[in-house]
């Protein structure tokens, strides 16, 4: 019995296609779902919502990531086009080089969400809310009033940001806080606003989604670069199925970088 | 042993994209990843031009990102030469796209006023 699986190669009469392309564009056409159904989210939460932070994220860095983005699509299409021409050293480079975007993609965001669960608001008991850095229990991450007073830590350590005011910023680059003097102290999580929560899971998701692009990638750079000696057309359409993933994935990244960072 | 020294056959042709038709679009993708870099670098200017209306920010960011998530899908993902059932798979993506973004619109005309703090 013939177990080959029909049309990996060849083109379907009736489509004109190869199976694998329609099945992607199939699953790129939920993916739209998906991601549209957080993006409609986003416009509800941000159109109800008493007020909208801006100027929490670092604008310099996410242009960064978004070049890198970029790159990583042209790298994919030319390591598609090295094949096409037969040119398999090239595209394993070209591959070796959209890994590695990706996992830069990864690291920045990496250092982006640490620097939002080490960021926190502090409201005094005064009134007076400050942002800053918090180092308490020899840490200066996750936080919290609660965690404080269970620990009964009486006095922690509270770097304000300079934006808060000269005074703040000249006199006391570093201070001590007392734990009974603060009514909430939250890191910049999910959980602090509605923006954190829309910003978590839309960038969460797409994160996931370059970590799982990064792995097929590494493959085909690695083992399953090994088709390519066997069936040369199939590894290639393997490669095209891939980079169009990859590309939705940074057209998504296109909206999402001034949707968040910018407006 | 299986070993991972490959020999690198030349890949027959299956479609449209002939190896001498992808060395000419090769140099139309480098032009096109440059227009994507150009174009975020046009975004983040906008951002620090700071224009007096909220909505000429947005319609401007929102614009040229259309513009560049256009460039990807036309020259990278090759739309600008697909197939019909793709195309036909397209628009009944964006047909449920569209109307999901309306509920929302719609939604939003129905969010209940708050009292004012």
């Amino acid at each position: 019995m013939d177990a080959a699986i029909p049309y990996t190669t060849q083109l379907r009469r009736d489509t004109g296609l190869y199976n694998a392309k329609v099945g992607i564009w199939l699953f790129l056409a939920s993916e739209v779902m998906l991601f549209g159904a957080l993006f409609s989210s986003y416009v509800l939460l941000r159109v109800g919502a008493d007020s909208w932070p801006h100027g929490l994220l670092n604008v310099p860095i996410g242009t960064f990531n978004t070049a890198v983005l970029i790159t990583s699509s042209v790298t994919v299409v030319m390591a598609w086009a090295s094949l096409k021409m037969g040119q398999l050293k090239n595209a394993r480079r070209y591959l070796l080089a959209t890994v590695l975007c990706a996992a830069m993609f990864l690291g920045v965001k990496t250092v982006e969400y640490r620097d939002k669960f080490t960021h926190y608001e502090v409201r005094f008991t005064d009134g007076k809310v400050l942002t800053g850095h918090v180092k308490a229990l020899g840490r200066t991450a996750f936080l919290s009033l609660s965690k404080l007073k269970m620990m009964k830590v009486e006095k922690f350590a509270f770097h304000p940001d300079a934006a808060h005011g000269a005074a703040v910023a000249t006199h006391a680059s570093s201070m001590e806080v007392e734990t009974a003097k603060v009514e909430k102290l939250e890191c910049f999580g999910p959980w602090h606003h509605t923006y954190f929560a829309i910003y978590f899971a839309l960038t969460g998701l797409h994160g996931l989604h370059v970590f799982g692009g990064m792995l097929v990638f590494l493959y085909f750079f690695g083992p399953g670069a090994v088709l390519y000696r066997a069936d040369p057309v199939r590894y290639t359409n393997r490669i095209e199925v891939a980079g169009l993933f990859w590309h939705f994935v940074d057209l998504v990244w296109i909206f999402l970088f001034p949707v968040l960072y910018l407006l | 042993m299986n070993t991972t020294v490959m020999t690198e056959p030349h890949p027959q042709p299956h479609d449209s994209h002939s190896p001498e038709d992808i060395q000419r679009h090769v140099k139309v993708y480098l032009l096109i990843g440059l227009c994507l870099l150009l174009g975020t670098a046009l975004t983040v200017g906008a951002y620090y031009v700071h224009f007096t209306s909220v909505v000429t920010t947005i319609t401007v960011a929102l614009c040229i990102a259309s513009v560049k998530a256009g460039l990807v899908a036309a020259y990278f993902m090759h739309l600008i030469s697909e197939k019909r059932m793709i195309y036909v798979l397209l628009v009944f993506t964006g047909f449920f796209f569209l109307g999901l973004m309306l509920l929302t619109v719609w939604a939003a005309q129905d969010y209940p006023m708050l009292p004012a703090r």
